[in-house]
């Protein structure tokens, strides 16, 4: 495990939250939180309590949906599904984040000098 | 877009469910943590390290609660909430400081919603009818009076020759006996031009308006009735339009119906008239003489774009070519023109303002004392705020709470200010509706209900800024240690500067209800020339001619005389008509016979004329000042007499003796001998008779008069009359004999002498009882403060207090020290307050009588009265502070 962890952009816990949750079907929230820890190979510094920010957020926007249901272990939970909304909107956000990736690594490959005429 | 709107909506929903949602999310995040804690257990940790650790994990519970919360709803709203449910609970907690400070703020804000609501309506408001800008009243102009009233023939011909309106109209009042519905009746009526109603834009609620060619001699007699008067007599019956009524003994029909909203205001329309009659049918010959105004004024409207400068240039022209026509009346008349709203208020507008300047101080009072009681308050509170600080409390969040606490005692203050509001502007009109014009447009309306609220809200922001920016600044660390004693130099000095400000406005106020107290007290004191007490003055109509022929009226007045002087319990009586003292004034052109005829009207000398029986001097006790008064062989018989008074003497005769000498009557035809000299009486008020235009007065007896006018004043005379005692119990037995010599005559118009002398005063004395009343509650306000302000210190010094007396201070040292703190408040404001009163009592002194602006006994007398007041007030917090037991004080610490 890496000394620092990555911070979170803004914005991208909300596309991570949508990911794992199409990826997933439903989920309650330690369930996402573990899901996306684990995923990230444990390089995501995770406070999980910013996670119920994050699903109230994309409830507000009615991109995900949540009911309450019972886990494997018989607990009552709250699980979470994405919706049809939310499936176009995480279209749209990954391909958003590709190129946005894509031009990133560009710009980083560029080395010194390469630029000059 | 869409999306925001989702989102906004996402959050008003969550907001209204948000008690639901909390538990949900708690139930949520004990889940979450049962998750955690289970699967740490399976990776081998004990039951206190596994929950441990997953608490670490999910990050401080009410953190991640506070921020899931922030999220949820809306947060502004939320935290408002939260404040408002703080401020009701620290409220209910305190009710006494809420009640002073809500009850402060009503009586500041009522007074001045209340107050704003009349000036709105009488100074602000337009006149309630068609473009009123637009309309002028109009008035003859001669050389005694800027505003007099309008010969009839003179009016045809300035609405012939104007070319800048668009409509003139004129109107008289007059009064008409009804017959034949039930018992006679008197009813006011209004003589109106065709074109009056069209012009202001009213329409009849029935029926039609008048025609212009029913506006003539010889139209068949029409009438319009008030709605008042429809529902009366007719019960608002459809049909009552097409009936007639018997007015003076001739058939009018009714065409149409005048609705109740309207009303004019001018002296020589009726309060209330009930009937409007065409005024172009009227053919009485002095009606139609030029030289005779018969208490007819005009009102006129502006054609579009025509400036009030071209219409009294036009009007000059107008009445210059009739001076040309008419040299020997019209020569030095002109015509008057001002705006009709104008004429209306502008009278009562310096009253107002003043008012409203005494009741802008009152609200200000009422914001520095309630600014005080939350200053106070907040000190006591340092404590509190610095704990909330060291919480972690910003001090804009600090600020905002104070703020919704001092906004929520102004909306609350406010809310009461509106109930005192509404039953202070009904008792205003109640109590005083003759000093005041347009009163029946005054309620309260939604501009100044809308001015109280701005007024309330603004009010809570600014007073509740000054503590709320003080308690900000707080240095937490020493205000933790102090342990709750402090409280600065610096905030007692800012309350110091608080009541010094309001007693300098208390005494502001109380120099303003001074000085008017001391001009209505003087103006009682005036001799008015004669003398009032018990005597009856009251009018008598009749729907006939009095008498046949002139000698049958002249024998019907002596036997009216007799009649009314033999009823027990009246000692003297004398029918009057012409002037009436300070109702009524009408003059007399004349020249002293040797000089030679004046070649107009105009510049004949004039005189107040009181046609009256031998019997007038005793009844109203004026003073023979030389020669005799009328007696009864001053009859159609004899050689015409006239007594006048001393003022007409000095002006006329100077040094020398007037009796003997003799003066032409224009109007009358006649030349008169000067018998005797009396006494001058206050004809135009107690206050404006020194500076009245037309002084000299004269009498002559009623049956001298000429038969011509004569038949004028046939159909109804006045009457004054000297009683024992209780005159309003005499008037019945009047009545009643009046009643056996001639069954048709009303009586009407019954004063006594002293209720018309009382009336005269009826502005100023509505001034005086707001300013006293205004005057009072600013020092009872300010009394209040300095009550506070002293109480709160006294406690702050408790400790204090107790050390000195435990190292010996007596009691009196104790009274002394904190009575001297008080009093450098009070002399500071009251130093303050007098020097405002000098430069501010200047605007006031067109309202007083007698007394100087500056009249160092009331300035004395308001200093004296407030310092005792103030010191009272400060007595019991002073006296508290010498009963502070050392030992309890000491114990605080």
């Amino acid at each position: 495990m890496p000394d620092s962890k990555l911070d979170l952009l803004q914005g991208t816990l909300d596309l991570m939250v949508l990911q794992t949750l199409a990826a997933m079907g439903s989920l309650h929230g330690y369930g996402i939180a573990r899901r996306i820890e684990q995923v990230s190979g444990n390089e995501v510094l995770l406070n999980q309590g910013t996670i119920y920010a994050s699903l109230v957020r994309l409830q507000q926007r009615g991109w995900i949906s949540a009911e309450w249901g019972t886990s494997d272990n018989n607990r009552k939970a709250k699980y979470y599904s994405i919706t049809r909304r939310g499936r176009k909107q995480l279209t749209q956000d990954a391909a958003y984040w590709q190129r946005l990736s894509i031009v990133m690594s560009r710009v980083l490959a560029t080395s010194e000098g390469e630029g000059k005429p | 877009m869409i999306d925001a709107i989702r989102h906004a909506l996402g959050r008003i929903f969550f907001f209204f469910r948000s008690s639901r949602l909390e538990k949900d999310f708690s139930s949520e995040m004990t889940t979450h943590l049962e998750f955690a804690v289970e699967e740490n257990l399976k990776l081998g940790l004990s039951p206190a390290e596994a929950r441990r650790a997953a608490l670490l994990k999910l990050g401080g519970l009410e953190q991640t609660k506070e921020t899931v919360r922030d999220h949820r709803g809306i947060p502004f709203l939320e935290t408002l909430l939260q404040d408002l449910r703080y401020a009701l609970r620290t409220l209910r907690k305190n009710p006494g400081f809420a009640a002073v400070a809500v009850l402060t703020l009503a009586l500041g804000i009522g007074a001045n919603t209340a107050l704003f609501s009349i000036v709105n309506a009488v100074l602000l408001n337009p006149l309630p009818y068609d473009q009123p800008d637009r309309l002028l009243a109009v008035y003859t102009h001669t050389p005694q009076f800027d505003r007099s009233s309008i010969s009839y023939p003179n009016f045809l011909d300035w609405r012939r020759d104007n070319r800048t309106f668009s409509a003139l109209a004129s109107f008289r009042g007059e009064n008409y006996n009804l017959t034949g519905v039930g018992s006679p009746e008197r009813l006011e009526a209004e003589m109106v031009s065709a074109t009056f109603f069209p012009m202001l834009g009213i329409r009849p609620v029935r029926g039609r308006l008048f025609f212009e060619q029913e506006d003539q001699v010889g139209a068949a007699p029409v009438v319009l009735i008030s709605e008042g008067f429809w529902k009366r007599k007719f019960a608002s019956s459809p049909d009552a339009v097409g009936k007639s009524l018997t007015l003076n003994g001739t058939l009018y029909e009714i065409v149409g119906v005048i609705p109740g909203t309207f009303h004019y205001e001018n002296n020589n329309f009726q309060t209330a008239p009930e009937i409007y009659s065409p005024i172009g049918q009227w053919n009485d010959p002095l009606f139609r003489d030029r030289r005779v105004g018969m208490g007819m004024d005009a009102v006129g409207k502006l054609k579009p774009g025509v400036t009030l400068e071209q219409a009294k240039s036009d009007m000059n022209t107008v009445a210059n070519h009739l001076a040309e026509v008419f040299p020997d009346v019209d020569k030095d008349s002109g015509v008057t023109l001002v705006p009709l709203k104008e004429n209306v208020v502008g009278d009562i507008r310096p009253f107002l303002l003043v008012l409203f300047a005494a009741v802008g101080f009152v609200l200000l009072i009422a914001c520095a004392n309630v600014a005080n009681l939350l200053l106070a308050r907040s000190t006591g509170r340092t404590r509190e705020f610095a704990i909330r600080t060291a919480l972690g409390a910003s001090s804009a969040r600090v600020i905002r709470q104070l703020l919704t606490e001092s906004i929520l005692l102004a909306i609350a203050g406010g809310a009461l200010g509106v109930c005192i509001a509404a039953w202070g502007t009904k008792a205003a009109i109640k109590v005083l509706p003759e000093a005041l014009p347009r009163a029946e447009e005054i309620h309260l309306d939604p501009r100044a209900l809308f001015f109280t609220i701005a007024i309330s809200v603004l009010a809570g922001i600014c007073f509740g800024l000054v503590p709320a920016f003080k308690s900000s600044r707080t240095e937490i660390q020493d205000t933790l240690k102090k342990s709750g004693r402090g409280g600065s130099a610096s905030r007692h000095r800012t309350q110091g500067v608080f009541v010094a400000m309001e007693m300098a406005m208390a005494v502001v106020l109380l120099v303003g209800a001074g000085l008017m107290i001391r001009s209505l007290a003087n103006l009682w004191n005036v001799d008015p020339g004669f003398d009032p007490r018990n005597v009856l003055s009251f009018s008598l109509a009749s729907s006939e001619p009095l008498g046949a022929n002139p000698a049958a009226s002249r024998a019907l007045f002596r036997q009216l005389r007799d009649t009314i002087s033999a009823v027990p319990g009246v000692q003297s009586a004398s029918l009057t008509v012409g002037s009436s003292p300070m109702t009524g004034d009408s003059e007399l052109p004349f020249w002293l016979e040797g000089e030679p005829k004046p070649a107009s009207q105009g510049e004949m000398k004039n005189s107040l004329f009181y046609i009256a029986q031998p019997d007038y001097l005793n009844v109203m006790k004026i003073p023979l000042k030389r020669g005799r008064f009328l007696n009864e062989s001053d009859n159609e018989h004899a050689q015409t007499v006239i007594v006048i008074d001393e003022q007409f003497a000095k002006l006329y005769f100077g040094d020398k003796d007037p009796i003997g000498h003799r003066v032409n009557l224009s109007i009358i035809n006649t030349t008169a001998e000067i018998v005797g000299v009396v006494g001058h009486i206050k004809q135009w008020g107690l206050d404006s008779d020194a500076t009245a235009t037309i002084q000299a007065q004269c009498y002559i007896a009623m049956s001298q008069l000429p038969d011509s006018i004569l038949s004028a004043f046939g159909y109804g005379t006045g009457v004054v009359a000297r009683t024992d005692g209780t005159p309003m119990a005499t008037m019945d037995s009047i009545t009643h004999a009046l009643e056996k010599v001639n069954g048709r005559m009303v009586v009407f118009g019954t004063q006594t002498m002293s209720d018309v002398i009382s009336d005269s005063l009826a502005a100023k004395r509505f001034v005086m009882v707001l300013l006293g009343v205004f005057a009072g509650l600013a020092m009872l306000l300010s009394s209040i403060g300095i009550y506070g302000v002293l109480s709160y210190v006294v406690g702050q010094r408790t400790n204090e207090i107790g050390i000195r007396m435990a190292l010996g201070a007596g009691r009196f040292t104790v009274l002394r020290m904190v009575l001297t703190q008080a009093g450098e408040m009070v002399m500071l404001g009251v130093i303050i307050g007098l020097v405002a009163a000098i430069l501010l009592t200047r605007l006031m002194a067109s309202m007083l009588f007698a007394v100087s602006p500056t009249d160092p006994v009331t300035l004395g007398a308001v200093a004296l009265l407030l310092t005792a007041v103030a010191l009272v007030a400060c007595y019991i917090p002073a006296l508290r502070a010498t009963r502070v037991d050392p030992m309890i004080a000491l114990r605080y610490e």
